[in-house]
């Protein structure tokens, strides 16, 4: 696991600025690649309030990396501006060398970013089949009117993505549930399903906000464990915010931290762990 | 006995025209949250388009076949309420994404009355007769059971059978195609909708081109049966305590409020009635909508309110 590997080779020596040389050779030996997601320099501000301030970090082919930080720190702010629910007043955001500014989060879908929700955002009233074929949505060509006379296009079509759903389904092992409608689920499953309508999407980077939040113990293992065989299997790209330091020290790669919005740490775990800024704002007074 | 079913057989068919009409304030409600006000004015816009369509296309392109000069100002109706439903959602809706409800009900209120107001620009002022070939004999059944058998209006019959044909088909095009899927997700959550790629804007358009639909259905049946004038958007206030006993997000709901609002109104006028001097229809559905208001807020078939504390 990168874990070991990471606090194993990478040294104690704080990291401030950018990911050094030393994180960069334990990325390579993961198969991490080229950059996927590059944000530079993100300003953004509620009227006077600055929740971001000249955020720069970049998201890696393969890559799971971390936004940490304490309560309002702007992780969820970071993400929302990836996802194009916000816009930054400053700076650029890039996914693929495709520089999107002022876009809204169903063009950011279109661009093959997906997301989770931090308090959840199902479709309650639907079951969760529908919940996870709806986030097949992208991929459905027909037309309206195709659907409504049950066109054989249209048809085809839903056979062929529920096909995908029932797979997903399989991969994130919610069978019973299959038809139950997603408000009467347990709140661990719930996040598996929100998890797995992001996948439907086939996305190539995946946004996790707190996908952890509010589990017990065993719920925390299940869904570390789906993350990780996304990325493995799928090979997707993940970015993810979480409160809980153990999680991230686990599961990711590289690690960002902020704090008041401004970016203090970037590296390793092992790196992060070791930064005193980071242990002062974070580790020292939140553990 | 024959009384008994005549009258029940009567709010029946009454009842499936609130239905209809109930239908109109589901549909939107379940896709955008929006409280729809305009439902109302909107029938009666669409009844109004109609009824001069109807005298036009004979007297402009010169067809007098009446069938198919109904026929083209059907499509003609239509695609005006398709043109309104886009403007709306263009001028008004598109520019109040996440705002709170009650915004969203003030501005739909202002759709009302402008859409009175335009309707009548438009169209004139004056009581317009609506005549699709509904029949208007009454039709008696069952002869040999009762005696004099059981009086039926033929066209209640006609309307209520294109009511629940309507209503059919709008339910399996929600819970059967991607379409419908994408209009309940948006219902429930417009951002997680936003974030999965479903396009509000075209969502709402289409929502409100259905509710349109609708409406131009309701305003013909009951354009037919009373005239095509400015109370006709009145009949939308008929039904709101339709809406409340069925629950505001429940297609079967809004029928069977309906259903329930039609008979209840019929059997206490007849029945219960003559204790209070009579004329209690008119105000026995709101009483009915009260009551329920107080046991289930969230009505028959509504999506039950839990809050967290």
């Amino acid at each position: 696991m990168s874990l070991v590997a990471a606090s194993t080779a990478a040294p104690a020596a704080p990291a401030v600025e950018g990911a050094p040389e030393a994180a960069v050779a334990t990325l390579a030996r993961r198969g991490i690649g080229e950059v996927v997601l590059e944000v530079k320099d993100i300003s953004l501000a509620f009227g006077g309030v600055k929740a971001l301030t000249d955020i720069s970090f970049d998201v890696r082919e393969h890559e799971i990396r971390a936004i940490i930080g304490p309560n309002g720190a702007g992780k969820s702010s970071m993400l929302n501006c990836i996802n194009g629910v916000y816009q930054p007043q400053k700076g650029s955001i890039s996914l693929r060398g495709r520089t999107f500014a002022h876009m809204n989060p169903r063009q950011v879908a279109e661009m093959g970013v997906a997301r989770t929700f931090q308090s959840l955002a199902l479709f309650k009233g639907m079951s969760v089949l529908d919940n996870i074929m709806a986030g097949r949505n992208l991929k459905m060509k027909t037309n309206l009117f195709q659907q409504a006379i049950r066109w054989g296009a249209a048809e085809r079509e839903e056979t062929a993505n529920r096909r995908v759903v029932e797979g997903i389904i399989d991969f994130l092992e919610i069978q019973a549930y299959r038809k139950t409608p997603v408000g009467k689920m347990p709140y661990g499953l719930q996040k598996r399903v929100d998890l797995g309508r992001a996948l439907a999407m086939e996305p190539q980077v995946l946004l996790l906000d707190e996908p952890m939040a509010g589990m017990n113990v065993e719920e925390k293992q299940d869904m570390s464990r789906f993350i990780l065989d996304v990325n493995d299997e799928f090979g997707t790209t993940i970015v993810l915010i979480e409160h809980d330091m153990s999680v991230v020290m686990d599961l990711s790669d590289r690690v960002v931290v902020l704090d008041y919005g401004k970016k203090i740490g970037d590296g390793t775990p092992a790196e992060v762990r070791h930064n005193p800024e980071v242990i002062r704002a974070y580790l020292g007074t939140a553990h | 006995m024959g009384a008994f079913l005549e009258t029940l057989i009567g709010g029946l068919m009454a009842g499936m025209l609130y239905s209809l009409i109930a239908l109109g304030f589901v549909l939107i409600f379940k896709a955008s949250g929006v409280f729809n006000f305009a439902q109302g004015a909107m029938v009666l816009f669409a009844a109004l388009a109609m009824a001069r369509f109807a005298q036009w296309v004979p007297q402009v392109i010169g067809v007098q076949d009446k069938l198919l000069a109904n026929a083209i100002a059907f499509v003609g109706a239509l695609a005006l309420m398709i043109v309104l439903a886009w403007l709306i959602e263009r001028l008004v809706l598109g520019r109040l994404v996440n705002q709170e409800g009650i915004t969203l009900l003030m501005a739909t209120l202002g759709i009302t009355y402008f859409l009175d107001g335009f309707g009548q620009t438009l169209f004139g002022s004056d009581i317009y007769k609506l005549d699709v070939g509904m029949p208007k004999d009454p039709l008696f059944m069952f002869q040999n059971v009762f005696q004099g058998g059981i009086l039926v209006s033929k066209e209640d019959l006609y309307a209520a059978v294109i009511a629940a044909a309507l209503v059919a088909v709008l339910s399996l095009f929600f819970q059967k195609t991607a379409t419908g899927r994408a209009l309940r997700a948006v219902a429930d959550d417009h951002q997680a909708a936003q974030s999965i790629g479903i396009p509000l804007s075209r969502i709402w358009v289409i929502v409100w081109s259905v509710a349109g639909f609708v409406a131009l259905v309701a305003g013909i049946i009951w354009g037919s049966k009373l005239g095509v004038q400015f109370s006709l958007g009145l009949v939308a206030l008929k039904a709101l305590p339709v809406v409340i006993l069925g629950g505001l997000t429940s297609v079967p709901g809004a029928i069977i409020g309906g259903l329930i609002i039609g008979v209840g109104e019929k059997l206490s006028e007849v029945y219960v009635g003559p204790m209070f001097g009579g004329g209690i229809e008119i105000w026995f559905a709101y009483v009915l909508a009260l009551l329920f208001l107080l046991v289930r807020p969230q009505g028959l078939f509504g999506e039950k309110i839990i809050d967290r504390v």
